[in-house]
């Protein structure tokens, strides 16, 4: 079973890994119940093509599976509820001479029964599936793929994210290239107030935080470009934290390592340093990377947290204000 | 529909009736009093309710504590470089502190005593004995932490010293507080006595002033003993 | 002498929040005025400023909760047409003014609308339903009231003073550490929420106090009413939790103010413990403001069905064990940090488990309608509304339990969506159907049905136009709080939901037109008997307004529904028992403690905020000088004489007598 929804356009890739990620769910509500009314959802709802319903990787596909079918079993019983309240009230209104009345009736045991149990074991087997899909999902995992393991250093800055390739030696600001089918491990922090790394149609967010790492695996199984942002408000400058995911065949991808490569800019601790103060209107652009070590200098404070605002008092020089233009991606 | 039928409006066929009080709801026939559970004999009487009261604000204010000391716990090894806990406190001092806070709740439990036997002379006279034991672990603390800053291990230097002056300078403060309370008890009951009200007041103090003891067991505990043997 | 205040700090190049500043400032000033010139003053200050009576401080809280939701509303309004605006253009709120915005929204809705709306209404019910005269400490009772409006004043001097907070509802560091945040905004929020919280925290100790010791005779635990088990669940909560955030803005505090290194994350700092903090207080939050909103659709469903509560035991159980939940959930708010899928997974699953206990009150609620005869007024309608729209905003909240999808949910606008879904759904419409259910109570006549229902319908319809798109939005990756965004097709959903929050504006202009026409045609709406819903506890056994002292006599409680066994009894005998014999009744004395108290808070709050140090200390001895001279009074009660009491009670009497006669002679 790769997966319950069977209806993506993602590719055979995408379908194989999505088995492995999601099998152990699949299972676990195939033991459940059948999930008809789940399959109407899905056709309702991949009609539109929302971000997160529309993934272009196994991740997301996964977190797909589970939202659409925690709800759909959710709906199993809420819906009835809405309609009971709506039945009961229409039916015991007070001109009704066929509604039986009991107004001295408040106990019954059965009842009482069937209302503990009916929440208590939905939440079971939704608790069976939050557990099992903490497991898999877990963002430090790695993911399965033929293809070597792309090592990604992501930074945020004030206002831009900053995305280092430590092996091929290169820079992006603004800008996330990955090549399409190709695991990706990220490895993030940010330069001073945290920030959440989050590119919808990938999957899993994580938090980037000052002086320390954390991990996150996606992949990429189309080639297309994608929203990415910043999910954790991170100051005035925050509606910019923006930037675009391309992800491209393995030939384009090495295209633009070549380009990147060759860039005149390169990015050393100084210039890391001079990109740290409070920018807006970052337009993507890409370096060579004149240090090995920027990250672990980061995320070890040997270079310091990011300045913040430049004095001290709240006058408009500290504050961005209206001049925030729009840019885009 | 005027308001007055919907007051008696019937709410359904034949409900058993007894002819009974019913706006007055006054104790029935008595063969119905089927009442269990506690405090259902009617509200407490008001030294009950003061002191009831002060015991859950104890309580709030030991989770306050209890924050403090996860703080504390968290961050005791993130020295960044600096000194350590082993480094810093001095066992001497410490115990010290200790011993005159722990001597100032003898005082204060011989102050309830007076207070109880309704004797001015002692329970003043003892209130003056917490007063001047509670100043002198104040004054010891505050030797402990001028001295901690003039080393160049104030608040600021790392996170372990952040939590350490915050949770050990909390508890200095709930000191203060209660001293300026102990002086303000002492004062009342010279102008006005051992009126019912104040002698309410004072007994919270004291559950006050006895807690603050509690708190420090587990600093002392927690701070100055685990911090040293590390 | 003045620390940062300056003129500089009047932020005469931001026409909006000082227009808004003024526009305040100005209303107030009309309102002082005409109290002064219409020589109302003696009466306000003595009947209400000073009074410890627990429901005129009920109703203080209640019109102050009302009042604020205004001021949280405008907030609501702009930060929607802000994003109706803003595609493709920077709109007409620049970021500094517009995270504040939304800021404000959310610390003025949770702090200064949701929790005094429902303190509020437990202030006036809680003795009532218990059958007793007053809470356990009247005048403390006053000191919290007055705290709480010293935070909201602290909040709303930030217009025209300086800023408010840009971070969010909550100062998440390292943002709101002193480089990040180096203006007064965050210290606006530190010192308001420190004040009111202390406040906020004696209401607690207050209601606990009251709840376990202060009850009418044969009042035991199983037999009161579920207003009152909830309401003690929410202020142990309160007790429990609002320490946690004292503490925790006190080491931010530490932070800013004498360079301590909490959550700097540097020297050691860790600003993640910051948020494990904050979240062990705000998740047990979300309970205490819902909580008794439980408790008041107990009640209205109970009354409008004219049967007990289905399933009693159950209800308690259920409240108790949602009390205890809410200590172990707070991990949820941030999953997608990273801790691992053992911990993400354990917190997913306690998260899920309260869904059990709320599940069961839904269907309990469900089960007392059954078999009864719903009458369908305007409070049972905002708890039919909650029901039908309470069960979406847990199913959303189920799923955002769930870790993996959390990460692709976190902070989005389906987030936002989930969590007005439970606010407006669950603890709104449960403060409006408190709101219209003890109006009469309080007032002695009834709120025109007619407007409050179009009230609902608007409130009802505008929160799924303006929440709706919000859910699908987050469904596309918007996240919450952009200023302004390029993303196409967000925009038509966002149009929507601005024309929802206009819908919700109408149904505030019904709510403020109820008001107004119940006042006037206050005759026609009145309530003589004093139980105008035909209810089922004691509160409905006392005049409308209940005299000073509540009951004349201390109401004995025989089983679980007092005041209707009793009203069933006298329908079969025809008639009202003797009247009982009056004894005098002490009262507490009022004191004007608590509104000294909190100018003096002001003065602390305002001086510590700009670092006026001489300030802060004249508020300090100002604060403990109040505290002395309070403690120094020799009198405490006033008594009113046994010939006064049976005075105000037979009046009732004769209109209980002349209710009962009518409905002799309609049968």
């Amino acid at each position: 079973m790769s997966g319950v929804w069977t209806g993506d356009q993602t590719g055979e890739a995408s379908l194989r890994i999505n088995g492995d990620v999601g099998d152990r769910v699949g299972d676990f509500l195939r033991y459940g119940r059948r999930i008809a009314v789940s399959s109407v959802l899905v056709a309702i709802l991949s009609g539109c093509s929302l971000r997160v319903l529309d993934p272009a990787g196994p991740v997301g596909m996964a977190q797909r599976t589970i939202l659409l079918n925690a709800l759909a079993i959710m709906l199993c019983i809420v819906v009835p509820t809405m309609l009971a309240t709506l039945a009961f009230v229409w039916w015991f209104r007070p001109g009704n001479a066929r509604a039986e009345r009991r107004p001295d009736w408040s106990f019954s045991g059965r009842i009482e029964i069937v209302t503990w149990s009916v929440p208590l074991m939905t939440i079971a087997f939704l608790g069976g599936i939050a557990w099992i899909g903490s497991h898999e999902l877990d963002p430090a995992n790695p993911l399965p793929g033929e293809k070597k393991t792309l090592e990604i250093q992501v930074v945020s800055l004030d206002w831009k994210w900053l995305f280092l390739y430590p092996e091929q030696k290169v820079a992006s600001l603004n800008q996330l290239v990955l090549p399409v089918g190709t695991p990706v491990h990220f490895r993030l922090t940010s330069a001073s107030v945290w920030n959440a790394f989050f590119v919808p149609q990938l999957g899993s967010m994580i938090y980037a935080m000052n002086g320390m790492a954390t991990q996150l695996n996606l992949r990429a199984d189309r080639e297309g470009s994608f929203l990415g942002l910043s999910a954790h408000l991170s100051g005035d400058g925050f509606a910019e934290m923006h930037f675009e995911t391309r992800a491209v065949s393995e030939a384009a991808f090495a295209e633009w390592l070549k380009g990147a490569q060759a860039s005149k800019q390169a990015i050393d601790t100084a210039a890391y340093e001079t990109l740290s103060h409070q920018t807006l209107d970052n337009p993507a652009r890409t370096f060579r990377l004149a240090d090995d070590d920027l990250f672990a200098k980061i995320v070890g404070q040997a270079i310091p947290p990011g300045p913040g605002p430049a004095t001290g008092q709240p006058d408009p020089s500290v504050k961005p204000t209206s001049t925030i233009s729009k840019q885009g991606t | 529909m005027s308001a007055s039928t919907v007051a008696f409006a019937p709410p359904g066929p034949g409900t058993p009736s007894q002819a009974h009080d019913p706006y007055r709801l006054g104790r029935g026939s008595g063969s119905e009093d089927e009442s269990t559970g506690h405090g259902a004999g009617g509200p407490s009487p008001k030294s009950i309710v003061v002191g009831f009261g002060f015991w859950i604000f104890i309580l709030a204010d030991i989770i306050t504590f209890s924050t403090l000391f996860a703080a504390y716990g968290v961050l005791k090894d993130a020295t960044a470089g600096g000194p350590t806990g082993a480094e810093l406190f001095d066992r001497g001092s410490a115990a010290l502190e200790t011993t005159c806070l722990l001597l100032s709740s003898v005082a204060c439990g011989l102050a309830m005593v007076a207070l109880r036997m309704r004797s001015r002379f002692w329970f003043q006279f003892a209130m003056l004995a917490t007063a001047v034991l509670g100043a002198s672990f104040l004054s010891l603390e505050a030797r402990e932490f001028a001295g901690l800053v003039s080393q160049g291990a104030g608040p600021g230097r790392s996170a372990f010293l952040s939590a350490f002056f915050t949770l050990v300078g909390c508890h200095g403060v709930h000191v203060t507080i209660g001293l300026l309370w102990l002086l303000t008890m002492m004062a009342q009951v010279a102008a006005k006595g051992f009126r019912a009200d104040i002698v309410r007041r004072t007994t919270c103090w004291s559950l006050f002033w006895h807690a603050l003891d509690i708190v420090w067991v587990g600093v002392f505990t927690v701070v100055y003993l685990m911090g040293l043997s590390a | 002498m003045l620390g940062k205040l300056s003129l500089a700090a009047i932020p005469l190049d931001q026409p909006i929040p000082l227009a808004a500043g003024a526009l305040v400032g100005v209303v107030l000033l009309c309102i002082l005025g005409w109290i002064v010139l219409a020589g109302h003053l003696p009466y306000v200050w003595r009947e209400w400023i000073t009074s410890v009576d627990h429901k005129r401080i009920g109703i203080m809280y209640v019109i102050f909760a009302l009042v604020m939701l205004l001021r949280g509303f405008t907030d609501a309004m702009m930060m929607r047409s802000q994003q109706a605006l803003a595609f493709d253009a920077p709109g007409y709120l620049p970021p500094e003014h517009y995270n504040q915005i939304f800021s404000a929204h959310g610390t003025i809705m949770i702090f200064f609308v949701a929790m005094p709306f429902m303190i509020g209404l437990m202030n006036f019910v809680l003795p009532l339903q218990l059958g007793v005269r007053d809470v356990a400490f009247p005048t403390l009772n006053s000191v919290s009231f007055w705290l709480t409006c010293t935070g909201a004043l602290l909040v709303n001097m930030s217009l025209v003073i300086g800023e408010f907070q840009r971070t969010g509802w909550l100062p998440y560091p390292p943002l709101s550490e002193i480089t990040y945040s180096p203006g007064v905004g965050v210290d606006y929020w530190l010192w308001a929420l420190s004040i009111s919280g202390v406040g906020t925290l004696m209401t607690g100790v207050n209601f606990v106090t009251t709840i376990l010791k202060m009850r009418a005779p044969g009042m035991s635990y199983l037999r009161m009413p579920m207003f009152c088990w909830t309401a003690l669940a929410t202020n142990l909560l309160i007790v429990a939790a609002f320490p946690i955030l004292t503490a925790v803005s006190a080491m931010l505090i530490l932070d800013r103010y004498l360079g301590f290194q909490f959550f700097t994350d540097t020297a050691g700092g860790n600003s993640m413990l910051f948020m494990s903090l904050i979240w062990a207080w705000g998740h047990p939050e979300v309970y205490i403001l819902i909580l008794p909103a439980f408790g008041i659709f107990s009640e209205v469903v109970s009354t409008f069905s004219g049967k007990p509560l289905f399933g009693y035991r159950s209800m308690v159980l259920a409240t108790m064990a949602i009390c205890m939940l809410a200590f172990m959930v707070w991990l949820h708010h941030f999953f997608t940090m990273g801790a691992g899928a053992d911990v993400n997974g354990v917190f997913g699953i306690m998260s899920m488990v309260i869904a059990v206990p709320t599940g069961v009150k839904i269907f309990n609620w469900l089960f007392t309608m059954y078999g009864g005869s719903v009458r369908m007024s305007a409070a049972m309608l905002w708890s039919i509304g909650f029901m039908l729209t309470f069960v979406i905003g847990g199913m959303t909240g189920v799923l955002l339990a769930i870790p993996p999808v959390d990460f692709v949910m976190h902070n989005s606008t389906f987030l936002v969506a989930h969590f007005h879904n439970v606010i407006i759904g669950g603890v709104l419409f449960g403060a409006f159907a408190g709101y219209t259910y003890w109006f009469p109570k309080a007032f002695g006549f009834r709120l025109h049905e007619g407007w409050g229902k179009a009230a609902f319908w608007c409130w009802q319809i505008g929160f799924w136009l303006a929440f709706g798109p919000l859910y699908v939005t987050g469904l596309d990756g918007m996240t919450r709080r952009l200023q302004h965004y390029d993303v196409a097709e967000w925009r038509p959903w966002l149009l929507v939901a601005l024309l929802g929050a206009i819908t919700i504006l109408a149904g505030i202009a019904c709510q403020v037109v109820q008001l107004v026409v119940s006042i006037r045609h206050r005759d026609a709406l009145r309530d003589m008997t004093g139980d105008p819903w035909d209810g089922r506890s004691l509160e409905w056994s006392t005049a409308s307004p209940p005299p000073t002292f509540n009951f004349a006599v201390l109401p004995d409680v025989h089983g679980e529904e007092p005041y209707w066994s009793v009203k069933e009894r006298a329908r079969g005998q025809h008639t009202l028992p003797a009247a009982p014999h009056y004894e005098a009744i002490e009262v507490p004395h009022n004191s004007p403690t608590g509104f000294v108290c909190a100018f003096f808070a002001t003065l602390i709050g305002f001086a510590m905020i700009w670092h006026i140090w001489w300030m802060a200390i004249t508020g300090l001895v100002g604060a403990y000088a109040t505290f002395v001279v309070f403690a120094w009074r020799d009198r405490t009660e006033d008594e009113i004489p046994a010939a006064r009491v049976a005075e105000i009670d037979a009046a009732n009497r004769r209109a209980r007598n002349e209710a009962l006669r009518e409905m002799e002679y309609a049968s």
